[in-house]
Formats: C-alpha cells, structure tokens, sequence
C-alpha cells in the first residue's frame, strides 16, 4: 500500500508503478466527464476539442452556476463508472487517457485496456462530495456547454483524493477481488439460515 | 401570527429539500462514527476517514453533502384534526421542489424517460413522487423529503416468489441482491426490504423501509429477527465501504411488511447510499413549521 502524489498529464511510467491498494493525490488538471458527453464523443462522433492525452477523467455531473463567462463550483461529486464502462478502452487507445476516477469500479473491456494502453482506475469516496468540491481550485473551462451538466469540464485540482487504486494496469481488479471473496463466505450464511440453495 | 397556508407549504417543501440535502440525520452521522471506529481494514477506514471529514465539510461551509441531487420523494401524514385540501397540497410541493432546484441553485437530476431532456427543476410527470398516509387524533401535517440518489436506487430489484419457495428464498434475494449492488450504491447504507402485499406495494413498502432510523426496529419480532439474521449475514460479505473491503459493509438492513394473497410470496429491495439523507417538518394550523428528521 504505497502513496503517490501525481502531477497531470500523468505519464505510463507512473501509471504503471500503481498496484491496486496503493492511494493517490492528484496535482494539476482534471477532466469532468459522463454518460451523454461520452455518447456525442464516440457515438455521435463528436472529437473533443482539448487534448485528452495522459489525463484523467472523473465521472460527475456537477451543480454550477454561470457568472458572466465564468463557471462557479457549487457541488462537484462523482458518480457511478459501471454505466459509463464501454467508453474506457477507446478514451485510453485513441485519446491517451490514463486514469479514470470513480466509483463502483469497471468491467473485463476497461480492465483489459488499463493493461494494453497503462491506464488505471482510481476509485473516489462516491457521495463525499463536499470534501471533494473543495479540492476542485478552478472550473477552468466547460467544453460542449450545450450538454450541462453533462458536457465536459476543465478542472483544476489540489490536493485531490486521497484515490485508492481499485484496478491496476497489471490486471489487478480489487472489486473483483472483494466480491470473490464475499462469494466464498455465501454457503455458510445460507446454511446458517436454514435457505435452501 | 402566521397562519397555515399553501403558500406555507410551498416555502416549506424548498426549504426541506435544501436541508435534505445538507443536513445529515444524527443517526446517521451516529452510525458512521461508530463503523469508523470498529473498521480495521487500512483501505476502508480511510475511506470512513474521508466520510466523516465531508460530513463535518458540508456543515461548516453551508455545502451539498453529495453531487447527486436525486428525484424528489415526500412522505405526507396528514393529521385528522388538520383539514386540508391534497391536492392544494400537492401543487406546493411540485412548486417547492422546483423553487429549491432553481433559485439555490443546485442541478436537476430528473429527465424525460425517452428524449431524456432534463428541464433542470428536478420535477415534471410524475414528480415529485408523493407518498400520502393519515395519522388519527394529531392536528399537524408531518413532511418527510428524501432525495433519493440514483447510484443506489439503480440497485433496486423486485421478484414475485411463490409460496412453496418459503422465506428462505427472500432472504437469499436480498443478501443476493446485495452482493450484486457491489460497490455500486456507495456502501454502507440502510437496505431496505419490503416483504408482502402485491408487486407495487411491496416496492413502496422497500422504500418506506430505507426512510426509518438508524437503530429502530419493525415492531413485530417476527420481521426483527429476520433484520437482525439480514444485517449481520451482509456484513459477514466483506465487502466494505465503497466495495473495496471492509467489515462494514451496511449500516443497517430495515424489513416493512403486509399480508399478502395466499399464492404470492414477493420481496423487494431498495438500497440506500450511507449518506441516507432525509428531513421531516411538521406544519401546524397556527403555522409554526418544526423541522427534523
């Protein structure tokens, strides 16, 4: 269980260094990301118009309010990452994306991309909110407005986490690895509550 | 003196919303102190580390506790010495909720099932959803709002079981279910279990269930006991907070009940996510709002 502090664009070395357990802060810039902003990109073939190499995406849909030209933060949370699953291998493989940031963790495909391309999924404390506003500095810039509060959100982060890593680009998948487990202790509750399997 | 009034209504339903939202019941923060404390995993007490810190976080800066602003359920008893007009009642908290999402402003979470439009007011057809109920011999009108977050209740599940399967076969489902949620719902939250009646009340009574205290029981032992069998067996899984291992894997497993027709035996489940949010207020004929949880 190792800590690192990690400054954005991340790179494949240190994307590859992690093994799940380890916890992570992030430096730098962020982007905000989910269901319909991954849809205009890949289905309805939208190209996002900022480089997305060696970045990480969080998976939220944030509360903010528009002054003049600006975007201030009111609520900024993370939401659930299995929906947005089969947008993973193509962010790493033809956008450079390295760190996807969660919660409830990814499928087989992402997992398989996270190996192929070094990518990794840092899982957030999902409903911690307010802790996690506070450590966005900056709604820097909104890409694709139309969809708020859905589009795609430049954020500038401090002291951002602590992230665990829950699926590593060795094949590591922690969840995968806690419902094993959980599913080796289901015959001795049904049995001592008499259920019938 | 102020006097009961639907515009009183109104200004109440915003008001609940904004402090559902904000304000975490104090059994709640209980509960979480208290699996901080017995957690022994690294991973999941930082987790519990980071819980409590946004706790104390949304309280001290005037914050939204979770991004996820969630559909707009309110619980109503109205009181038999309390005459008044349901559907009067009805309009203001629409209104209410509407007014809370946009003059706070926070995001709309609600959308249109199929162009999936969101008219940012977190309302629209259907919603808020509205759970009406009357208490005999009080003279107020009791309001709970919850704001119920998708992450959770995406890991709702319903089945109609048959007599011969028993009541094993419920409590299989739930703890199946529950696995199966993962670390989808934000863990530990309440688990709610609707056991009886037909496939819509037996979903209605899951969700009644996840709205209860922490630390309360049903009032027959008979569905005690089968929340105390549930509570622990999910908590044996392991599973943790966030699903990334723990021995706390709920804060609380809570069973509503009716009689049901002798060929139906159905079950349900809605999940709720630890910050299990929810404000009550209790509106008088002299117009004194007392709010809690």
């Amino acid at each position: 269980m190792a800590t690192y502090t990690l400054t954005t664009p991340l790179t494949e070395e240190a994307v590859r260094k992690l093994r799940v357990r380890d916890s992570v802060i992030l430096e730098g810039t962020i982007f905000g990301i989910r269901d319909l902003t991954l849809i205009h990109i890949f289905d309805h073939e939208n190209a996002p118009p900022v480089s997305l190499q060696g970045s990480a995406l969080l998976h939220t849909a944030p509360s903010l309010k528009k002054v003049g030209n600006r975007w201030e933060k009111i609520c900024i949370g993370t939401t659930t990452s299995g929906r947005m699953d089969r947008f993973t291998p193509g962010l790493m493989e033809w956008y450079g994306v390295r760190a996807i940031i969660g919660k409830g963790g990814q499928y087989e495909g992402s997992l398989e991309a996270m190996r192929k391309f070094g990518g990794c999924y840092l899982a957030i404390v999902g409903g911690a909110a307010a802790v996690e506003t506070q450590q966005v500095v900056e709604v820097e810039k909104v890409y694709f407005e139309e969809l708020h509060p859905e589009a795609l959100y430049q954020l500038r982060v401090k002291n951002f986490g602590p992230l665990i890593v829950a699926m590593d680009s060795h094949g590591n998948d922690l969840y995968s690895e806690v419902k094993a487990q959980a599913e080796k202790k289901l015959p001795e509750i049904y049995r001592r509550l008499r259920i019938a399997t | 003196m102020v006097k009961f009034s639907y515009q009183l209504v109104e200004d109440t339903a915003k008001e609940l919303y904004i402090r559902a939202l904000k304000i975490l019941p104090p059994d709640v923060r209980e509960a979480l102190k208290k699996a901080y404390a017995k957690e022994t995993n690294p991973t999941a007490k930082e987790i519990f580390k980071t819980i409590l810190a946004n706790v104390d976080v949304a309280d001290r800066e005037d914050m939204l506790i979770c991004q996820d602003t969630g559909l707009p359920i309110y619980m109503v008893k109205i009181g038999s010495k309390f005459p008044v007009d349901g559907a009067q009642i009805a309009a203001a908290l629409k209104e209410g909720a509407k007014r809370a999402t946009q003059e706070y402003p926070f995001r709309g979470s609600s959308t249109h099932p199929v162009t999936r439009v969101n008219p940012q007011t977190s309302v629209g057809e259907g919603l808020p959803i509205i759970f009406w109920d009357f208490a005999a011999n009080q003279d107020y009108l009791d309001i709970l709002m919850v704001p119920k977050g998708s992450g959770s209740e995406n890991m709702s599940a319903m089945k109609m079981f048959i007599p011969a399967d028993g009541v094993g076969a419920l409590k299989k489902f739930v703890i199946d279910t529950v696995l199966n949620s993962g670390a989808n719902p934000c863990p530990p939250g309440v688990i709610g279990v609707g056991i009886g009646g037909t496939a819509d009340l037996v979903t209605k009574l899951a969700k009644e269930a996840i709205v209860r205290p922490i630390g309360s029981h049903n009032h027959d032992p008979l569905f005690a006991k089968i929340e105390d069998e549930l509570y622990e067996a999910i908590n044996s899984l392991g599973f943790g907070p966030m699903g990334l291992g723990g021995s706390v894997s709920t804060l609380a497993v809570h069973v509503e009940w009716a009689h049901t027709h002798i060929t139906l035996n159905p079950v349900a489940v809605n999940t709720q996510c630890w910050p299990a949010r929810r404000a009550r207020a209790k509106i008088y004929p002299d117009g004194r709002v007392e709010y809690g949880f």
